[in-house]
C-alpha cells in the first residue's frame, strides 16, 4: 500500500476553558482517497478539519501522531504552517456568501493563493486563476474575475471557492459542508466539479458532512463521529451494513421519497456510546 | 441604462436631502436666535438708552414684523451672503469668522491627525488581542483620554512641558516676539510663515500648536480607538478571515489586507465626525492656551448675546457636519462595491 497522505493517531482537542474535550482520541489514516466524516452537530467533525490546518485559536491540540506527508504538523512552527496552508493542504468552507471577502474582486481573491505561494508576476497569477476558473466550469472567466462576491450566485461562489483552494495544487483538501448552503439544484453540479478535479489531480479529500447520501455517493470511506469520537469506520458502499447502533439510528432517521407516512425514527442515545473503546 | 438612472436618482435624492436639511438648519438657527434669553436691542443700544431709541432700533431690526416675515428676510440675507454685523466688534460677522476659523482649522487638523494616527492602530491592536492584557492596557489608556477634563490636562501639560522642561511653546499661536511679523494672507499661520519665508515664525508656530493638538488628539483618539476596536472585532469574526488564513496568509496579512480594508469606510466616517466636533472649536483648550479660535469666539458671542454672530456660528457648524456626512456618503459609494 502506498504511503498515506495523512496519519492521525489519538487526536485530542480541547477549547480554551472547556471542561471536556471536543475531540477525544480520533485515529484514522488517509491515502489518495475520498474520506467522509459524518456526525451530528457538535460531534467534533469540523473541529477535526480545522485542527488539521491548526486554525483553532485558543484550543489545545494534542496527538500521538499528526503526520501530513513527511511533516509532523504539531511540531511545525507557525511560519512553516503558513507554507503548508493553501499550498499543501486547504479547506473549502461552507457558505460562499460569508467566506469570500465582500469588497475584493473574486478573481483577485483566487489569484492571491497563487501569489502567496509562488514567486511570479501578477499577470502570471491572473492567468493561472483564469484557467482555474475555467476548470471549475465557469463559462465566462474573464467577466467573473472582475466581479464582486455579491454579484455572483451561491453555486458560482462555491465554484470560485473550489478554484481558490485547488489553485496551488494541494495534496489534501478538506471540504467542510461544501454544499449545505447551496440550492438543491446546484449541489450535485458543484459536487461533480469538485469530485472530477480531486480525482484527476490525485488529491486526498476529507468531506465533512451530515448528509449520509452525499457521503455515500462521493466518498470511498466514511468515519462516523459521535461526541468527539469515531464510533465506526466503513467503506461507503457498506454504509447500509453499519453495525454501530448510532450509525443505524442515523440511517433509520432518514426520510425516503415515496416511503410510508409513519413518523421517522428518533435516535435513542445510549450513555455507553460516550465511553472510549477498550 | 438602469445603472445610470439609479445613479442619477441617487444623486438627485442626495441634493434633495441636503436642501431639506439646510432648510431645517436655517429654521433651527432662526428660532434659536429668537428664543435666546438675550435682548439683541438692549445689547446694541446699551442699558441707558431712552425708550424712543430702543423702539427705533427694535423696528429697524424688523423685530416688530410677524415671525414668518422675519424668517423670510433672514433666508434672503443668508442666500445673498449677508450675515449681519457683529454687535460686539462692529464688523461684518463673516469677516470675524474668517479671521478666527483658520486658527481652529489648523489646530483641529493637527489634532485629528494625532487622534487618528493614535486611535486606529491602537484599536486594531486591541481587537487583535481581545481580552488579553494589551487590550486592557489600551482600554485604560483611552479611558484616561476620554475622562480627564481637558482644561486640567491642558494646564498640567503647560506646567510640565512648557514651564518645567521648556520642550514646547506656551500659550498663543506663536512667541510674543514674532506677532505681527508675518502678513496674514490665508490666516493659516503655518502656511503664511512659509509663504513669507520666515522659518523662525514657522517653527515657533509648530512649537505652539503641538501641545494643544496632542491633548485634543489624545482625547478624540479615545473614541476612535473604541470604534476601531469594535469594527475590527466584527470583521475578524467573519468567515472570509478564515478563508484568508486557509490560503496561507499570515495573521498580519489577514488583518491588514482583508479585515482592515473592510472597515475603511466606517473609519473615515467616524474620523470625519470627530474632525467636525474639533472644528466646532474646543473652547476649553482654546481658553487655556489663549488660542484665538472659533470656540472662544462662539462662547464670547453667546455670553454677550451677539445674535447675528451666534446664528451664523451655529449655521457654519451645521454646514460643516452636512459636508462631512456628504463626504462619507460619497466615500461609501467609492469604496464599497455593494453600493454600485
Amino acid at each position: 500500500m502506498e504511503k498515506p497522505i495523512l496519519e492521525v493517531d489519538n487526536l485530542r482537542i480541547r477549547y480554551g476553558g472547556a471542561s471536556t474535550e471536543a475531540v477525544r482520541g480520533v485515529t484514522f489514516t488517509l491515502g489518495r482517497e475520498r474520506l467522509g466524516i459524518v456526525g451530528e452537530s457538535g460531534s467534533g467533525k469540523s473541529t477535526v478539519g480545522r485542527a488539521l490546518l491548526r486554525l483553532l485559536p485558543g484550543a489545545t491540540i494534542t496527538a500521538d501522531t499528526l503526520r501530513f506527508g513527511d511533516r509532523e504538523l504539531l511540531t511545525l512552527s507557525e511560519r512553516e504552517m503558513l507554507k503548508v496552508r493553501g499550498r499543501h493542504m486547504s479547506m473549502i468552507l461552507q457558505d460562499p456568501k460569508f467566506s469570500l471577502n465582500p469588497i475584493r474582486r473574486v478573481g483577485d481573491q483566487v489569484a492571491e493563493t497563487y501569489l502567496r505561494h509562488f514567486r511570479c508576476s501578477k499577470t502570471e497569477a491572473r492567468d493561472k486563476a483564469l484557467a482555474m476558473l475555467e476548470a471549475v466550469k465557469i463559462r465566462d472567466p474573464k467577466r467573473v474575475y472582475q466581479q464582486y462576491p455579491h454579484e455572483i450566485s451561491g453555486g458560482m461562489g462555491q465554484r470560485v471557492m473550489i478554484a481558490m483552494m485547488l489553485l496551488a495544487d494541494p495534496d489534501l483538501v478538506i471540504a467542510d459542508e461544501p454544499t449545505s448552503a447551496l440550492d438543491v439544484t446546484v449541489r450535485l453540479q458543484v459536487l461533480n466539479i469538485l469530485d472530477g478535479l480531486v480525482r484527476d489531480r490525485g488529491i486526498g479529500l476529507i468531506m465533512i458532512s451530515h448528509d449520509l447520501n452525499l457521503v455515500r455517493n462521493f466518498c470511498d470511506r466514511v468515519l462516523i463521529m459521535y461526541a468527539g469520537r469515531v464510533v465506526e469506520t466503513l467503506a461507503a458502499r457498506d454504509l447500509d451494513r453499519a453495525e454501530h447502533p448510532y450509525t443505524r439510528g442515523l440511517l433509520a432517521a432518514q426520510p425516503k421519497i415515496g416511503g410510508g407516512r409513519a413518523p421517522l425514527a428518533v435516535l435513542d442515545r445510549q450513555p455507553e456510546w460516550l465511553e472510549e473503546k477498550a | 441604462m438602469s445603472h445610470r438612472r439609479i445613479r442619477f436618482y441617487g444623486a438627485a435624492g442626495q441634493v434633495g436631502t441636503i436642501a431639506v436639511t439646510l432648510l431645517g438648519l436655517l429654521l433651527l438657527t432662526f428660532f434659536i436666535g429668537r428664543l435666546m434669553p438675550a435682548d439683541p436691542v438692549r445689547a446694541m443700544v446699551g442699558e441707558d438708552a431712552t425708550r424712543e431709541t430702543y423702539e427705533q432700533v427694535y423696528r429697524s431690526l424688523g423685530l416688530d414684523r410677524p415671525l414668518w416675515e422675519q424668517f423670510f428676510y433672514y433666508l434672503r440675507d443668508v442666500f445673498t451672503g449677508n450675515f449681519g454685523t457683529s454687535i460686539r466688534t462692529g464688523q461684518p460677522v463673516i469677516q470675524d469668522i474668517l479671521h478666527v476659523m483658520p486658527a481652529t482649522i489648523e489646530l483641529a487638523t493637527f489634532a485629528i491627525l494625532i487622534g487618528a494616527g493614535l486611535g486606529v492602530p491602537l484599536g486594531v491592536f486591541a481587537a487583535v488581542n481581545k481580552d488579553r492584557w494589551p487590550d486592557h492596557v489600551v482600554r485604560v489608556f483611552s479611558l484616561f483620554g476620554h475622562s480627564m477634563p481637558i482644561f486640567w490636562t491642558g494646564m498640567i501639560a503647560l506646567i510640565v512641558f512648557y514651564a518645567h522642561f521648556g520642550l514646547v511653546g506656551g500659550s498663543g499661536r506663536m512667541d510674543q516676539f514674532y506677532i505681527g511679523l508675518v502678513d496674514e494672507r490665508t490666516g493659516f499661520l503655518l502656511i503664511d510663515s512659509l509663504i513669507a519665508g520666515e522659518m523662525d515664525v514657522f517653527w515657533s508656530a509648530v512649537n505652539h500648536i503641538i501641545l494643544p493638538a496632542a491633548l485634543l488628539g489624545y482625547s478624540s483618539s479615545a473614541y476612535i480607538t473604541r470604534m476601531t476596536r469594535s469594527f475590527m472585532l466584527d470583521q475578524l469574526g467573519q468567515e472570509y478571515v478564515t478563508t484568508a488564513r486557509v490560503k496561507g496568509l499570515s495573521r498580519n496579512q489577514t488583518i491588514w489586507q482583508h479585515a482592515f480594508i473592510n472597515i475603511r469606510v466606517q473609519l473615515v466616517t467616524i474620523i470625519a465626525l470627530a474632525y467636525g466636533s474639533l472644528l466646532e472649536g474646543a473652547v476649553l483648550i482654546e481658553t487655556v492656551f489663549a488660542w484665538p479660535g472659533f470656540g472662544q469666539y462662539l462662547t464670547n458671542n453667546l455670553i454677550t448675546g451677539d445674535m447675528n454672530a451666534v446664528m451664523t456660528c451655529v449655521l457654519i457648524v451645521g454646514v460643516i457636519f452636512i459636508g462631512l456626512n456628504l463626504l462619507s456618503d460619497v466615500l461609501y459609494r467609492i469604496f464599497d462595491p455593494r453600493t454600485h
